[in-house]
């Protein structure tokens, strides 16, 4: 079998961080099956550059992949990914990370994946303080099933599920992270990706559970319903609704009410999982 | 420690009175389990209890997860990244699994779950034993897929079949279960346990990862490949999470065997499928283990496996000084079912009875191969409980029934 570029695709000049991709490392092109707008994009090429930046090994940090609009990501993704089924990510990364210590996976969520189906993974592997990384990519919807309600949408926005605008509260990550143990938590959005690659490096050094929101535009599926049809409606929308965690401290909560407070919440050292099962392995060695 | 001071520690030899789940728990560690996630559920909650205390001391980990779904997805993330892992627990737990143990045979994850079983449905009789979740193991998933399960029957078998068990796990690259139950994982028996040096003779390590002699076009050949007619497998050895040579996207949709890419090519997808089932059912004769005991000259056969073997056999023995001529055919794999060996009782006896801990789920199998040679169906009598274990007296009023 032998690879060429998509049709109508062979004369784009490659991103430069493209070749930083496993598709291109494999087939010579890189390319995405996201939407037109969708953020995602970015996101994966700030994975990319924090990568090639850092120089890692990529084998050591492996990408645990779930089901979700992100799914196709590994094709931009510079190492090697382990797809799991919708919402186990964590659960299989606590038990790569409890067979190999000295592998630090990172396990990349959605709203859904992470705050509905997979919650109960995610407050233990938090409360236990597995070191890991995890990176939920948050785009308020059901994005790849047709726009559904998802546990993030905003109060009153409509979707497939929701068609005359009823709405439940949604769920703050941030604060659920907070609650159940995480060591490291940030928030940031497409229009603070630069932020984003700052908080990835310092997670990639954390020792422990380290958890980063990022809060991205869907065009397709929550903008087409919501009026804010193009890739800058809603990168607007979300950075019109975003304050930054220095401000927001002098802000009432009526004031903060559907904003997403960005920054770094929380850094912290706490004994890890691993540190509590090797001491133990350790004493019985003798 | 170096590897002979970890076996020694992982083999408890000596001659000692355990209870089955302990006896189960010894020979998966023996057998080189080095990673147990599990969830406290009654009838198994000795397995986890025993692990936790004893996968420290041969450097193993063990966890206990928030529920047995996050256990399994564990147990599938610790094989993959090179560790013999494995799983325990009883029906409720069990149905929790299946979403993962579907994924887990797609891409041919070699793990071992044991079901210790106990009566259903719903949350059922916590402490009596039951064979209800024989369907369930191969058919419980969603999609279609073949597994390797054994139903031992007393502790010494629970502790020789768990390494068994790893071993045709490792062998087949397929999840195995062993199939305990309430009274048996209760049950405490004399168990032999012999010097670490016979143990390493029957262990199966997991296969080494030669990227030279498993690469399909430079990359790695991660899955089983068959040829046309499905006669032949190819079953390689995969790259663990970690290593270099691991291929840059593991998926977990329907694949291509030979590329490993996602496909929505219906014949590739067809082949996937046919192949993972394939690989167990057509291999059938070489995966089956079953036990004969005087079934030469006998006129009427007993099918039957786990803990009903114990009362069947003793029913064959009161049977046979009477003069009646019964022989006893002890299924010790459940799946695959042992077509072979069916087939052959089948062709010699005039009758079969069946005593099962459900209401026939092995005798609707055995009812497919109930027929002598020139096509003259021979009748499968069920002796079913769902929540009693048969006395061999019900047996034996049996075969007098229909030898009548």
């Amino acid at each position: 079998m032998s690879y060429s570029a998509p049709r109508g695709k062979e004369n784009i000049t490659p991103h430069p961080y493209g070749t930083n991709t496993q598709m291109h490392k494999l087939m010579g092109f890189p390319f995405t099956m996201f939407c037109k707008g969708c953020g995602y994009g970015s996101i994966a090429q700030a994975i990319c550059r924090v990568f090639k930046e850092e120089n890692l090994q990529e084998e050591l940090f492996p990408f645990i992949v779930n089901i979700g609009c992100y799914s196709s990501m590994p094709t931009v993704l510079p190492g090697k990914t382990f797809m799991t089924l919708h919402g186990r990510g964590i659960a299989v990364a606590t038990g790569v990370k409890m067979a190999n210590p000295k592998l630090k996976p990172i396990s990349i969520h959605g709203d859904g994946d992470l705050l509905s189906i997979g919650t109960n993974h995610f407050l233990h592997g938090a409360r236990r303080n597995v070191d890991m990384i995890v990176i939920l990519l948050n785009n308020n919807i059901y994005g790849m099933t047709g726009g559904q309600l998802a546990p993030t949408t905003p109060m009153g926005s409509k979707t497939s599920t929701t068609p005359y605008r009823y709405g439940e509260e949604p769920i703050d990550a941030v604060e659920l992270a907070k609650v159940s143990g995480a060591t490291y938590i940030a928030r940031w959005n497409t229009s603070t990706i630069r932020d984003f690659m700052k908080s990835f490096k310092k997670a990639l050094h954390h020792k422990g559970f380290s958890f980063i929101e990022i809060v991205s535009q869907c065009p397709t599926q929550f903008g087409h319903k919501n009026n804010l049809p193009k890739a800058l409606d809603g990168f607007n929308f979300i950075k019109n609704n975003s304050i930054r965690i220095n401000k927001a401290k002098d802000m009432s909560p009526e004031e903060l009410k559907g904003k997403y407070i960005i920054g770094e919440h929380l850094d912290i050292d706490r004994p890890t999982l691993w540190d509590r099962k090797s001491q133990i392995i350790e004493k019985l060695k003798d | 420690m170096n590897k002979d001071e970890i076996l020694k520690r992982s083999v408890y030899t000596g001659t000692h009175l355990l209870e089955g789940n302990v006896a189960m728990a010894e020979g998966c560690i023996a057998a080189g389990c080095r990673f147990f996630a599990g969830y406290p559920i009654t009838p198994q909650s000795e397995v986890p209890e025993h692990m936790a205390k004893r996968l420290p001391e041969v450097g193993g980990v063990f966890m206990q997860m928030e529920d047995e779904i996050a256990s399994i997805s564990a147990v599938v993330g610790a094989t993959l990244t090179g560790k013999k892992a494995m799983s325990s627990t009883s029906g409720p737990g069990f149905a929790l699994m299946q979403e993962t143990l579907s994924w887990a045979n797609l891409i041919e994850m070699p793990l071992v779950v044991a079901n210790v079983q106990r009566v259903g449905p719903g949350s059922g009789v916590v402490s009596l034993p039951t064979h209800g979740d024989i369907t369930q193991i191969k058919r419980g998933g969603n999609g279609e897929y073949e597994v390797i399960a054994i139903a031992p029957n007393s502790c010494q078998e629970l502790f020789d079949l768990s390494i068994v068990a790893f071993n045709l796990a490792e062998i087949w690259r397929v999840p195995t279960f062993i199939l305990s139950d309430a009274w048996l994982g209760h049950m405490r028996e004399k168990v032999v346990i012999p010097e670490p040096e016979e143990i390493k003779k029957r262990i199966v390590p997991r296969p080494e990862y030669i990227p030279a002699e498993n690469e399909t076009e430079g990359r790695p050949q991660i899955y089983t490949t068959a040829n046309k007619d499905f006669t032949e497998f190819n079953i390689p050895a995969f790259p663990p999470l970690g290593s270099k040579h691991f291929p840059y996207w593991w998926i977990s949709l329907t694949h291509s065997q030979i590329s490993g890419m996602i496909t929505e090519t219906p014949s590739v997808a067809d082949n996937t499928n046919m192949t993972i089932n394939y690989k167990i059912s057509k291999n059938e004769a070489k995966i089956s283990i079953v036990k004969r005991y005087q079934l030469d000259d006998a006129e009427i056969a007993i099918i039957t496996y786990g803990t009903p073997s114990r009362s069947a056999l003793e029913a064959v023995n009161e049977c046979r000084k009477e003069g009646i001529k019964v022989g006893l055919l002890r299924l010790v794999t459940v799946w695959p079912i042992a077509e072979t060996a069916i087939r052959e009782v089948a062709e010699k006896v005039k009758q079969i009875i069946v005593p099962e801990m459900n209401l026939g789920q092995i005798a609707e199998q055995i009812e497919r191969f109930a027929f002598h040679t020139d096509g003259q169906r021979i009748p499968v009598h069920r002796v079913s409980h769902t929540a009693i274990l048969h006395t061999p007296k019900e047996i034996i009023d049996k075969i007098k029934e229909i030898i009548q």
